[in-house]
């Protein structure tokens, strides 16, 4: 919902202190989630995580979460899907070059990361471009695969965005993954992962 | 008669070799070398024919041949159907004209815009400018679907991998890297002001080599947007060309305004339009004492002269603008 999302923004140094805390315990668990399989985990956690990202920020579950680096401004809100900061299209006032009523996801971007920590760093970073096929599936589990990540070898495609958006995967995992995914995690056919 | 500045060989591609970049460059491309040379550059742009005739191409290219570095062939601005980008470079690029590919991402995806940057520098494209785009629904059809799998910036990322580490953003290795000058566009005078200097920062670290502005009719605010960029030192990591343009009158001027996305025109500049007798020879007149003021503000590296159906003036702006004299007398010299 629009003014909850925006709530989120102007809030977006609780929830920024509130994520860390929460991204460390998933991390934690990342032992126990591997003893009950991702695969296992990964439709019920999605459907938790479509719930409350989606009251919170409006999430539109692109299963790449970059919300720390954009000022707790969900960029796949913006009409555009624009991941690295506003177009040049800006409205007076701050409004939205296609949707004139809404505020633009990238005024309030940085309005939110002006309040966080870390956020006016964070949201310098060049952002990779999403990858379409993880789309529905877990961000959360994803970050905990990324960041527990045992060294297993990943494939070319994805060392290179990787290695492309170096800065980006350094503090958002789940933006350039490497880890193999559970194969309902994405809509890549298996072809890919038994590489 | 305006001195020519270019004086390249037409491209032929079937019979050249592609175009490589000399030492220190990134390209082989006019506009590099004016800049690196620490000239002030001059880029403009095309109004791209609804034709399938080649000679409509060289008709609009005309007047702006020999007076700029480079032409900025249009992707479908303003979300309408126009000839491609592509083509048209391929045209000019035979004749010989400096030229700008423009990439937008509303169109085509990643393995479109992969393929075309290949295409682009095997037909002689030197210089790619890479863009967001504006909105389908703001164009000549708004039904059509939305694109933008890339963002400008994920998009210079890509091309600079391409360029630089020679793989596709899959990891393929190309046999032959694309020798690209790769440009990004700024507009300084809309909002979030606070941040467009962050914004082209972000821009130049995701590899932007040069930066064309959109139209700066608002000298004040862009002044202190560039105080900020020379604070950020961007202006030396960075090319920055500075967009302007000619409008034939007040009614335009608030037509563009109202209508085109991101321009920003202040009203005393429509008053001064409005006050005028012969509105369209002021405004020329303006866009001549503009770029007089910008080749002499620090960190500006030449001027992106937009003029749309006023193509025929390019040549008497610059002219009057004694630019192109400076540099003869600075090659002369040297």
């Amino acid at each position: 919902m629009y003014a909850i999302r925006r709530f989120a923004v102007r809030h977006a140094r609780a929830f920024e202190n509130f994520y860390q805390g929460f991204e460390r315990a998933v991390v934690g668990l990342d032992p126990l989630f591997r003893r009950i399989g991702y695969q296992r985990l990964e439709k019920p956690v999605a459907i938790t995580e479509r719930m409350v990202k989606g009251l919170l920020f409006d999430c539109k579950m692109c299963g790449q979460c970059v919300l720390s680096s954009t000022g707790m401004s969900c960029p796949m809100n913006c009409p555009k899907q624009l991941r690295n900061g506003p177009c040049g299209g800006v409205r007076e006032g701050g409004f939205c070059e296609v949707k004139p009523a809404m505020r633009c996801v990238w005024v309030e971007a940085w309005d939110g990361a002006s309040r966080m920590g870390d956020g006016r760093e964070r949201i310098r970073i060049v952002q990779p471009p999403v990858d379409r096929s993880l789309e529905g599936s877990s961000a959360w589990l994803r970050v905990a695969r990324e960041k527990a990540a045992s060294g297993t070898p990943a494939t070319t495609a994805k060392q290179t965005v990787a290695n492309a958006f170096a800065r980006a995967r350094q503090h958002e995992p789940a933006s350039a993954p490497l880890a193999s995914e559970p194969r309902n995690a994405t809509s890549t056919p298996s072809r890919e992962k038994s590489k | 008669m305006i001195p020519s500045i270019q004086t390249p060989e037409p491209y032929d591609p079937v019979l050249h070799p592609p175009l490589q970049a000399p030492p220190g460059h990134k390209s082989g491309s006019i506009l590099e070398r004016a800049l690196r040379r620490g000239w002030f550059a001059i880029t403009a742009e095309l109004n791209p024919p609804d034709s399938a005739d080649p000679r409509d191409v060289l008709k609009a290219a005309e007047p702006l041949m020999g007076v700029c570095d480079a032409v900025n062939a249009t992707d479908a601005s303003g979300a309408n159907c126009h000839m491609s980008s592509m083509g048209i470079c391929s045209i000019l690029s035979r004749k010989g004209v400096g030229i700008v590919l423009q990439i937008s991402c509303r169109d085509r995806n990643r393995i479109a815009i992969q393929g075309d940057v290949l295409g682009a520098a095997a037909m002689g494209v030197g210089n790619i400018l890479c863009l967001t785009g504006d909105g389908v629904g703001t164009g000549d059809q708004p039904g059509a679907k939305p694109v933008f799998d890339f963002d400008s910036l994920s998009l210079l990322r890509a091309l600079k991998t391409m360029r630089d580490e020679g793989t596709f953003l899959s990891g393929r290795k190309l046999t032959t890297p694309p020798a690209i000058f790769l440009g990004g566009a700024e507009n300084p005078c809309i909002p979030p002001y606070e941040y467009r200097a962050q914004r082209l920062e972000k821009k130049a670290r995701a590899g932007a080599d040069f930066i064309q502005t959109n139209y700066i009719f608002d000298m004040p605010r862009f002044k202190a947007f560039m105080a900020q960029v020379r604070d950020m030192g961007l202006d030396e990591k960075t090319f920055i060309l500075a967009g302007v343009g000619p409008i034939a009158s007040a009614k335009t001027a608030r037509w563009m305004r109202a209508n085109v996305p991101g321009i920003h025109i202040p009203d005393t500049y429509i008053e001064r339009l409005e006050k005028a007798a012969k509105p369209a020879d002021e405004s020329k007149k303006l866009c001549i004492d503009m770029i007089g003021e910008l080749r002499h503000m620090a960190g500006v590296k030449g001027v992106h002269v937009m003029a749309y159906r006023r193509e025929h003036l390019v040549g008497e702006i610059i002219e009057a603008s004694g630019i192109l004299k400076e540099r003869l007398a600075a090659q002369a010299s040297a």
